[in-house]
């Protein structure tokens, strides 16, 4: 029964990614450029996310325990640190370089684009390489979000 | 490369992302970023958690498909920059989101959705950064 449900749940996902054009690296790339070839489509996908995420969570977390599952699993950290920062702004930096984010590229795996496979397969190196770096620093490994 | 502006699919298909995002925590109680959810297949954890975030991932790769099924076109996936910065970037991009903990699902909507500060700032400097990388690239580089 979990399976079925993040199974589907996992659909909605990649069809919203699809039909959104999250899924298109250079519809990406233009939302960023402003001061070129401007499309301003991601804004409407943030927008049509958060307009049922907000409302949404707002219901799922007045209640006291998820459907099929006896508890939330929430971030619990809340500090506002150099690593959050900087993190994000180096995510930033790849974004811009390449144009997929995790979220646009796990959904495009189906379509054999090869720049997928080569994105995803780099990501997945960059990934491992900062586990391996948090666990030889002895940094606490953080969940992600 | 010019796009075209899609204002009613892009607000239908962030919808659907929105949907899938309170479902997930409806559900399961989790936070639907998929950086975490890659993040976790990578670590050998407890077997009932892996199979949830592989069910997630098969599913949002047969999401595109089923679209594809239905209407026979396929969106396309082809990023405008040469290999090397498509391997260069998505290496960046693995290193940021394991600092930053979190990416454009995580912290962007299911972060600011709960209206977490972290997530709030998360985004906001992702997205400058972003700004600024493109510029500097498209602009000042004169493209990759």
């Amino acid at each position: 029964m979990r399976l079925i449900t993040a199974l589907g749940i996992g659909v909605i996902f990649g069809l919203g990614i699809a039909i959104s054009g999250m899924i298109n690296p250079a519809k990406v790339l233009n939302f960023f450029d402003i001061a070129g070839t401007w499309d301003p489509s991601l804004a409407l996908v943030m927008l049509g996310a958060l307009a049922v995420a907000i409302p949404g969570y707002r219901l799922v977390l007045g209640r006291p325990a998820p459907a099929l599952e006896d508890r939330f699993h929430l971030p619990q950290t809340r500090v506002i640190d150099r690593r959050l920062v900087l993190g994000s702004a180096v995510f930033g930096i790849g974004w811009g370089i390449a144009g997929f984010c995790p979220g646009g590229a796990v959904p495009a795996l189906g379509t054999g684009e090869p720049g997928v496979y080569l994105f995803t397969a780099s990501l997945v190196g960059g990934l491992l390489l900062a586990q391996g770096i948090q666990r030889w620093t002895g940094s606490p490994a953080r969940t992600p979000t | 490369m010019t796009t075209e502006f899609t204002p009613w699919a892009s607000l239908a298909g962030g919808a659907l992302i929105g949907l899938a995002a309170v479902l997930l925590m409806a559900l399961h109680g989790r936070i639907l970023g998929v950086t975490g959810i890659l993040g976790g297949l990578l670590r050998r954890g407890n077997p009932a958690d892996w199979s949830l975030r592989a069910a997630l991932v098969v599913g949002m790769i047969t999401g595109p498909l089923l679209l594809w099924a239905a209407t026979g076109a396929m969106p396309s996936t082809e990023a405008p920059v040469p290999p090397l910065a498509i391997a260069v970037g998505g290496l960046v991009v693995g290193i940021g989101v394991s600092y930053g903990g979190g990416c454009t699902s995580g912290h962007g909507i299911c972060g600011i959705a709960r209206f977490s500060r972290r997530s709030v700032v998360a985004t906001l400097v992702f997205m400058i950064s972003t700004f600024a990388t493109v510029y500097l690239v498209r602009h000042m580089m004169g493209g990759l």
